[in-house]
């Protein structure tokens, strides 16, 4: 084992990949440079690890900001041999090609009745939470979540987010990463060898009984903090971290749920048709008898995101509004003050849309 | 150019194949046979063929909803295309794809879109493949005038350019895209763009003879082969039919006369003429081959009468490599 950030478990993967098939090429906006930090050893083109240096211009290519046309590139380069991995930097610039991801890259195997394979992994960087604004803080997993033929993928540690994007590379299938930025400084132990996680099954973070939560991406901390301070006045809470969205692991859920009978989702994406209502919905078709509480989500309200700090902070699911959340679902008195979690619930379903 | 006569008259037979087949299915949509409806290439054969006949067996091509011709021109066999257009289980889209995506991997046709524009990128794409791969392959993208106004198809050849990549934009500029004349929506000459890029760009005039077109064609196929980068090819032709089988649009929005004007100078029989002229075929020879040609099509049409229809089942395969989910 040896300690690893977010950030630098994603270089590891995308360094092992194209060590091991080339066939696999890395594209996207300033990647030669390491703009990003996982296409490089270090800020030099000489330190150790140059992405350039290493595997050379032919595979790992800057391009234009040009994002329709790198999606369909890399799909097109997919659909005849190669592997490409697409650095689209931040999430928000998807909606630049989203007729390349829904009309080509989802649709292409299916249509051509199984000829097209599409081996190709699209990752892209969520900055909310950073004082980015409107144009840069999008989590917009959910609606790629609404378009089959994808598979999505929200690692939340280091250990994932290298043994995932290992996996999405060997998958014939298109796979969208979506890593949030919040976390590239967490740390976390990583294997030396390779390994690789399968798509569609969660993690179980921790184990209780008296609640379950789903958490995804960032949630995932949040709700790890909000299962300790509850620990204390001993409540027992179990954490489970999808890790892919699109397959899911429904199996992993209904089991706790049935033994749990409550769950809280936290979801960083705005609430409406978001994962934790997919979630939600699921457990209610599948577990509803074991449920003993109705099912709380924590999501991001349905505005969008301000810059000031003092506005933007409030939105995200944290570990005091899941707190809240889980005392609400096991039927205790909430301590929040009025302008905590119960009022960010109510201002999520009165938002004007 | 001098052409063998074997490639002359494989040149007569694919534009006869488009003609046939784009006729039987024409009628079979007015006859309720095929669901939906189909664009045809019936004026176009030259331009369609020309192109696919510059390319090599392994190169690619991505074209639109004008669909039947390219994979045709490329050398497709008929009975799966026509099963395709009716969804019969044999379809060589397994009766998921129909006439708007018809695709045909085994002869480089990576797929037509029903979104006009959107396949120009994914032949982008197998350009970039065949580069890193260094496999010699060329790309070609198919696309109208109408097409030529989207924003991907400047990002593409961008890219493209300043990557070198093995490509072709061919732009089939039949002068309408549905109803709206393509100088009343176009600035400047669509081939002319070329230039802002750092490409060649050619216009060939007379889209009615195949020749010209093969000739522009293969002079940027074999400046793509060298590694020398993509070109743009702007061939003018005609479409003989409407804009899609059984429309009626409530405007006449072309010109009789013109229409006429350009029917007069049908691509298949202005090329019958000249192989005659030229000595390559006699009359009785070109006869034949037409009855060949007519009888593919019958057995085609006849393949698909054959097939069954898909199972169920198959609309929720080939999703992924692998079910997921519910599909599981
Ligand atoms: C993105 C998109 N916009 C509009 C349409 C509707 N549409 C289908 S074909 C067509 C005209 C296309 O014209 P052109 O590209 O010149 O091709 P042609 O039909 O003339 O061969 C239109 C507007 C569509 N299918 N896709
Ligand atoms: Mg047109």
């Amino acid at each position: 084992m040896t300690v690893m950030s977010y950030l630098g478990a994603i270089g590891a993967a995308q360094r092992e990949a194209m060590e091991a098939d080339p066939s696999v090429v890395i594209i996207g906006e300033d990647v030669e440079a390491n703009v990003y930090g996982t296409t490089g050893g270090g800020k030099s083109r000489s330190d150790k690890g140059d992405f350039l240096q290493m595997f050379g211009s032919n595979r790992i290519r800057n391009t234009p900001i040009s994002e329709e046309v790198i999606v369909g590139a890399a799909a097109g380069a997919a659909m005849t041999g190669l592997r490409p991995i697409v650095d689209l930097s931040y999430s928000s610039f998807l909606y630049m090609a989203m007729d390349q991801f829904v009309n080509q890259v989802a649709k292409n195997r299916y249509m051509f009745g199984g000829q097209a394979s599409m081996p190709v992994v699209f990752r892209s960087a969520m900055f909310y939470g950073l004082n980015t604004g409107a144009h840069h803080s999008d989590r917009p997993y959910p609606m790629f979540m609404n378009v089959p033929g994808l598979k999505i993928v929200v690692p939340a540690t280091p250990y994932d987010a290298k043994g995932l994007l290992r996996t999405a590379v060997d998958s014939d299938d298109p796979v969208l990463t979506f890593e949030a930025c919040i976390l590239w400084g967490t740390k976390g132990e990583v294997p030396e060898e390779e390994y690789r996680i399968p798509l569609g099954e969660a993690r179980t973070v921790r184990r209780g009984d008296d609640a379950t939560v789903v958490a995804i991406s960032s949630a995932v901390p949040a709700a790890i903090a909000a299962a300790e301070s509850l620990a204390e006045d001993g409540i027992s809470v179990e954490v489970i971290d999808p890790r892919t969205l699109v397959p899911f692991d429904t199996e992993a859920v209904i089991r706790s749920v049935q033994r749990t009978g409550r769950l809280v989702v936290a979801d960083p994406a705005h609430r409406t048709c978001s994962a934790a209502a997919e979630i939600s919905a699921m457990v209610a078709e599948e577990a509803f008898e074991s449920l003993r509480a109705p099912i709380v989500r924590v999501t991001t309200p349905d505005t969008q995101i301000p810059f000031s700090p003092s506005l933007e902070k409030q939105l995200y699911p944290s570990g005091p509004r899941i707190t809240e959340a889980i005392r609400r679902v096991i039927g205790q008195p909430t301590s929040m003050p009025s302008h905590g979690a119960r009022d960010m619930d109510q201002l999520a379903t009165q938002a004007p849309r | 150019m001098n052409l063998s006569p074997q490639t002359q008259l494989e040149m007569q037979r694919r534009m006869l194949r488009i003609r046939r087949f784009d006729e039987r299915a024409s009628k079979m949509v007015k006859r309720g046979q095929i669901p939906g409806t189909v664009h045809t290439s019936i004026g176009q054969e030259a331009q369609v063929v020309g192109a696919c006949m510059a390319l090599g067996e392994g190169d690619y091509m991505t074209g639109n909803h004008r669909s039947h011709g390219h994979p045709i021109g490329k050398g497709s066999p008929l009975g799966p295309l026509m099963a395709e257009l009716v969804g019969k289980a044999t379809g060589v889209c397994g009766g998921k794809g129909g006439s708007l995506h018809l695709a045909d991997f085994s002869v480089g046709s990576l797929g037509e879109s029903g979104i006009v524009g959107s396949s120009i990128p994914i032949a982008t794409g197998a350009a970039l493949s065949s580069k890193v791969l260094d496999n010699g392959h060329v790309s070609l993208a198919f696309f109208g005038d109408g097409a030529a106004n989207q924003g991907c198809l400047y990002e593409a050849m961008n890219l493209a350019g300043v990557w070198k990549l093995p490509i072709v934009f061919l732009c089939e500029n039949n002068q309408y895209a549905l109803s709206t004349p393509a100088h009343t929506v176009t600035s400047g000459v669509i081939a002319d763009r070329a230039a802002g890029f750092g490409m060649p760009g050619v216009r060939v005039e007379d889209g009615q003879d195949v020749l010209a077109v093969y000739d522009a064609v293969h002079t940027a196929v074999r400046r793509a082969r060298r590694g020398e980068g993509p070109s743009l090819v702007e061939v003018i032709t005609y479409r003989y039919n409407e804009h899609s089988e059984g429309l009626k649009l409530g405007t006449d929005y072309r010109d009789q006369a013109e229409r006429a004007q350009w029917v007069e100078r049908d691509p298949i029989v202005v090329f019958r003429q000249r192989l005659v002229d030229d000595g390559v075929a006699t009359a009785e020879q070109l006869d034949a081959l037409e009855a060949e040609v007519i009888e593919e099509v019958d057995e085609a049409v006849q393949f698909t009468n054959d097939s069954p229809f898909p199972d169920p089942s198959v609309a929720f395969k080939d999703l992924y490599t692998e079910p997921i989910g519910a599909l599981a």
